[in-house]
């Protein structure tokens, strides 16, 4: 463990409780901003299990956020329930969706794959479309006041002493963050295990994996669905907040999943710190370039590329890879017996 | 009745997305690349016709000929200076590399040109017609179908009985060996991703004179090319043909239902092909 490990926990406890307190402190568009931040670093978070550790580049993600969306909606809307429950909702039916999408998108290999799940993706949002319930290609809105007859929206109100809207606001603000940090947590976790083990050894070499008796193809089935509930969450989360839902706004490839892989793939793509880096990039970017309409698109667009050219593993890669500072890590350590010498230099997973 | 002229306008409308595909195809089999940008490819090659048409007041059946080889020239520079880079076993640099130009592409379309939505003026032939007696079809779609069919007969011919298509074979077969026998790997795929974006453009002249296109429907071309490529098996050019006619079929079958159902019709045909076939109607490749 190098020195400087406690102090990067420390800052990042202490950055998380500034997180934390933010909604008490600062002005509610600041809150509104890095909710959007958030939502997408969820989403970064997901994909990069998917793609950076198990391989899996799906290009259709916006079909877990768009179908979590929807079944948000409908539990609230038809089925008339709290809003929360019909964000449990949301992830769940998520997941139920990726069971058939794998069974058809896993018979495409590799790079055919991100293509088949972004054809799915599509063949969701036409199919949602045809809803006539929920709008059909038009969309809904959500009840009036549902954000703010959530429960604790009340006693955040008188806490903080705010308008139920920004109580509201503060309420799925805080359950975005607390859904990051689950995530990273989640995924530390899960990469450390032996599935996550497995999971890595299958993206080094698949045969040799494969010989100590790794299953690929369940292992790889087990996190796309994992991700679809996470990613189904966070898009019935971020809806709650958007209130209105259309068929082309639920399912954007560019909102739900071009911005996430380029954060992602920015940040450092198959690192655990890689999709925050890159959330924190993409959001100075979008301030930075507000005003100049498809430029920060073409901008982040260059950025990619470039970083795919030059320094695959993102930002945050060549920063391990300068200083040998790695949060987070992934390796196990050598047994002991094995190793009497603890190594110098450590490798990043 | 009705029936037979829904399956001959599926059957033309299946052309168009051939051409679409063609490049794809061609692409798919001897680089083993999945181009993301291909769609937005196929827009840019149209928005190109249009400001030659614009500039020199040509028509776009010429005007075509002067974009189609700048498209080759793109194509060249983009696959040596961009893509030879990140080919390799790691599937992930060439899908995000295409992707994120994809994104670039689009979004410079719509700086440079607007969301409005364009067209190219093709004159009176857009109106005219030939009746068959039992059908009546359009000029222009029948040109379209005949145009995808000279294409993939010239690809084919250009694959199988030349110099460079032996090459091109050879190194789809094995890139290592065929380097030993002298022939450039790099120097190949440039070749073809330019003979690619070529036939993207020819596409693009069909696109943009049949219908209005605007910067953001290059992703939704995309995603027909790759679904007649897959549905007609990896490596066959006459099956990517007959995995265009197989999805403009569908699309108009779901169209003659309901107009809200064109699309998604042809995206579930592809899915049952794939559910019941694999590895597609007519495969050659073995991945």
């Amino acid at each position: 463990m190098t020195p400087s490990r406690p102090l990067g926990l420390i800052a990042a406890f202490a950055a998380l409780a500034v997180l934390y307190a933010l909604p008490a402190i600062a002005p509610r568009a600041l809150v509104q901003d890095l909710f959007g931040v958030l939502t997408l670093l969820v989403l970064a978070l997901n994909w990069n299990t998917l793609a950076g550790f198990a391989g899996l580049v799906s290009v259709g993600q916006q079909a877990f956020v768009g179908i979590g969306a929807y079944a948000m909606f409908a539990a609230i809307i038809l089925m008339d329930l709290n809003p929360l429950v019909g964000v449990l909702i949301g992830g769940l039916a998520a997941a139920a969706f990726a069971l058939p999408m794998a069974f058809f998108a896993f018979r495409l290999n590799g790079a055919y794959f991100a293509i088949g799940t972004w054809v799915v993706a599509d063949i969701a949002r036409l199919g949602i479309s045809q809803w006539k319930a929920l709008g059909g290609g038009t969309g809904t809105s959500l009840p009036k006041g549902t954000a703010k007859d959530m429960a604790f929206v009340d006693r955040i109100k008188a806490a903080l002493d705010v308008s139920s809207a920004a109580a509201a606001d503060a309420l799925t603000y805080w359950l975005m963050l607390t859904l990051a940090v689950a995530m990273l947590v989640a995924g530390h976790v899960f990469l450390r295990s032996r599935m996550g083990l497995g999971l890595q050894a299958i993206r080094d070499n698949e045969t040799a994996a494969r010989s100590v008796g790794v299953d690929p193809v369940r292992l790889k089935a087990l996190v796309f669905l994992l991700t679809a509930f996470g990613t189904g969450l966070c898009g019935a989360l971020a809806f709650i907040q958007i209130t209105r839902v259309t068929p082309d706004a639920a399912f954007s490839v560019i909102d739900w999943t071009a911005f996430v892989i380029f954060i992602t793939v920015i940040g450092g793509i198959g690192t655990l710190p890689g999709p925050i880096v890159g959330a924190v990039i993409f959001y100075a970017l979008q301030r930075l370039l507000a005003d100049y309409g498809t430029i920060y698109l073409i901008v982040l667009g260059c950025l990619g590329i470039a970083v795919m050219l030059f320094a695959r593993r993102g930002l945050w890669g060549v920063f391990t890879g300068r200083t040998g500072i790695d949060l987070l890590p992934l390796t196990h350590r050598p047994p002991k017996s094995a190793a009497p010498q603890p190594q110098a230099s450590r490798r990043t997973a | 009745m009705m029936l037979i002229d829904t399956l001959a306008q599926g059957l033309l409308l299946g052309g168009l997305y051939a051409l679409f595909a063609a490049g794809l195809s061609l692409v798919f089999g001897i680089i083993r690349l999945v181009n993301l940008a291909h769609g937005d490819l196929i827009i840019l090659g149209a928005y190109l016709i249009l400001t030659v048409t614009t500039i020199t007041g040509l028509h776009p059946f010429v005007a075509v000929l002067l974009a189609a080889s700048l498209m080759f020239g793109l194509g060249w520079l983009l696959q040596t200076h961009l893509l030879n880079r990140v080919l390799g076993a790691d599937i992930l640099p060439p899908l995000l590399v295409t992707f994120g130009l994809s994104v670039v592409i689009q979004n410079g379309l719509l700086s440079g040109f607007t969301a409005d939505s364009r067209k190219l003026a093709a004159g009176a032939i857009e109106a005219q017609s030939v009746d068959l007696a039992v059908v009546t079809l359009g000029v222009m779609p029948l040109l379209t179908f005949a145009s995808a069919v000279a294409v993939i007969f010239a690809l084919n011919r250009l694959f199988y009985r030349t110099a460079l298509g032996r090459a091109f074979r050879a190194t789809s077969d094995d890139a290592v060996t065929a380097e030993l026998m002298g022939i450039g790997p790099q120097r190949i795929f440039a070749g073809a991703t330019g003979i690619a974006l070529a036939v993207a453009t020819i596409a693009a002249l069909y696109l943009g004179t049949r219908a209005n296109f605007d910067p953001s429907i290059g992703p939704a071309r995309l995603l027909y090319a790759f679904e007649a490529v897959i549905i007609g098996g990896l490596g066959s050019l006459w099956g990517t043909l007959g995995g265009g006619i197989v999805i403009g079929m569908a699309q108009a079958l779901g169209a003659s239902v309901n107009p809200e159902r064109q699309i998604l019709s042809g995206h579930v045909a592809f899915v049952v092909v794939l559910l019941l076939r694999p590895r597609g109607l007519f495969p050659r490749a073995s991945d």
